[in-house]
């Protein structure tokens, strides 16, 4: 019942939430950022971050540092802590926390596929996948040749056999049947989210149901730019967009027929949430959007740590943490680069 | 129908009353204090000290319902069958019997109140040490509900005289 989450709430989770907002603690501050841009060299940032948590895992890195093995060590820090909580969590929680990591899954088998596509091979492609999202059978991804082959061989046995039911035809898989694939589990996967945080109740239904439907809006928006002038039909689109969020279903229909991103700002012009990140992109302009979606993103998740006995906190942290090797990943390779002036660009501070 | 329960049902239910309810608060209360105690100390080892004084204030609230309950033990008296059905007798046995709910009550909301506060207090300490004292504030409010409880509680018990043994 919301509003008496207090009295239960601690028996199971009140441990890992306290745990977790440990864990918040530890997230780079502007300060921290600012000492990171100032940074000439890949060994410079190497010894800034030895002061923070990241250290142990940085410190036995030889120089000459690569940007990838950076934002590596960094994931390997995230998953450490994920693993943590995860084994010593009780159900819902369990699940919840399972559910977070489907995300990844979806874009590891993406990458198997797109890879093999393009005829890499499969180890190198392995290293590459996302450590949240490996399953047991993810190299027999390599093998399928159609949509159909995929489902039956591998993804069967894997959380994401649920979503695929919509995507499954005949047709072999290229470019464009991968991104649709990809945008159509993502979809399924966003659903499946949203009715079990609403089946939650409480104060874990009432936040996780505003993130999910901003994470909603914000990837319309992103199918909509991305498929301005692609052979992509509207009525397409329109089947990639989630049935929950802030703009289902007149913000839908207005972005399905958008063809240019003007139009997208006008659709979005009339949802004050929304209008003010289109606030700060001059006309014309979309570089900028997605810096400015990831802000608005990180305004909400600190605000779910304003609440206590919620899941929220658990959702708010990895992608706050996301957002944090994000923006890692831009400073190295602005500093490996030498374009020390575009590290703004896209660097987005958390406090 | 009421009047035909014996009085002596009525206090030791209220004496029943009187201790385990408020053993129960403060049960919620520790346990929803030390499990967010415990999991913040993790990263801010500092914290374990100064916090115990939210399970002491839980702590409180238990012993608070085993005073009352000695006190309210010490009121009951015998008296003989004849005279059992009195009104004196029933003053006493609801006297009992009410001043055993309102510690048991009182002492379970005061244990629920200060093991939240605990909690939220132990998890804002851990980000931000200057908060303590003042969180503590609001945790010494809590507990006086508690007290109130009792004293009422005490007072209300004082009432209760049997009817005097001589027929």
């Amino acid at each position: 019942m919301y509003g008496f989450e207090a009295l239960t709430f601690n028996i199971h989770g009140g441990y890992l939430e306290a745990v977790v907002r440990g864990h918040r603690s530890s997230l780079l501050t502007a300060s921290d950022y600012n000492n990171l841009c100032q940074c000439e060299t890949l060994d410079d940032i190497k010894m800034h971050l030895s002061a923070t948590e990241y250290g142990p895992y940085l410190q036995n890195e030889p120089s000459p540092l690569h940007t990838t093995t950076i934002v590596e060590k960094c994931t390997l820090k995230l998953v450490d802590e994920y693993k943590h909580m995860l084994c010593q969590a009780t159900e819902p929680l369990s699940t919840f926390l399972e559910y977070i990591t489907y995300g990844h899954m979806i874009d590891n088998v993406v990458l198997i596929v797109t890879g093999t596509l393009h005829e890499r091979d499969v180890q190198e492609l392995l290293e590459k996948c996302h450590p949240l999202g490996m399953f047991d059978s993810i190299a027999s991804l390599a093998v399928a040749q159609n949509m159909r082959e995929l489902y039956r061989l591998v993804l069967v046995d894997t959380p994401l056999a649920p979503y695929f039911s919509e995507c499954i035809t005949s047709e072999d898989l290229d470019d464009m049947n991968i991104e649709i694939m990809r945008n159509t589990l993502y979809k399924a996967y966003l659903e499946d989210f949203y009715k079990f945080c609403k089946k939650l109740g409480g104060a874990t239904a009432e936040i996780m149901t505003d993130l999910l439907a901003f994470e909603a809006d914000k990837r319309a928006v992103n199918i909509t730019i991305n498929s301005i002038g692609t052979e992509l039909t509207r009525d397409d689109r329109k089947k990639l967009y989630s049935n929950f969020g802030l703009l289902y279903p007149y913000g839908h229909e207005e972005l399905a027929v958008c063809e240019d991103v003007d139009q997208v700002r006008a659709a979005l012009e009339k949802y004050p949430a929304y209008q003010s990140i289109f606030a700060k992109l001059s006309y014309g302009e979309s570089q900028m959007l997605d810096k400015a979606f990831y802000e608005e993103e990180v305004k909400r998740l600190c605000l779910a740590f304003e609440q206590q006995f919620h899941y929220g906190v658990f959702f708010a942290y990895m992608r706050l943490r996301e957002q944090e090797i994000r923006n890692l990943m831009w400073i190295s390779e602005c500093v490996a680069q030498n374009q020390k002036s575009r590290v703004h660009d896209s660097v987005v501070f958390i406090f | 129908m009421m009047a035909q329960i014996s009085p002596y049902a009525f206090s030791a239910v209220g004496i029943a009353i009187s201790i385990g309810v408020s053993v129960l608060g403060a049960a919620w209360g520790i346990y929803i204090t030390g499990s967010s105690l415990i999991g913040a100390a993790i990263k801010a080892p500092r914290i374990t000290s100064k916090n115990l004084i939210s399970v002491i204030f839980c702590e409180a609230v238990a012993i608070y319902g085993v005073i009352v309950a000695i006190i309210l033990q010490t009121k009951l008296e015998s008296v003989p069958t004849s005279k059992m059905y009195e009104s004196e007798s029933l003053r006493a046995g609801y006297a009992i019997f009410a001043s055993g709910i309102i510690v048991g009550f009182a002492n379970l909301v005061c244990g629920l109140c200060v093991g939240i506060i605990g909690s939220s207090c132990a998890l804002s300490d851990a980000q931000n040490s200057s908060l303590f004292v003042k969180i503590l504030v609001i945790e010494i409010f809590g507990s006086a509900l508690g007290l109130f409880g009792v004293i009422v509680g005490i007072i209300l018990s004082s009432q209760a005289t049997w009817p005097a043994k001589t027929l």
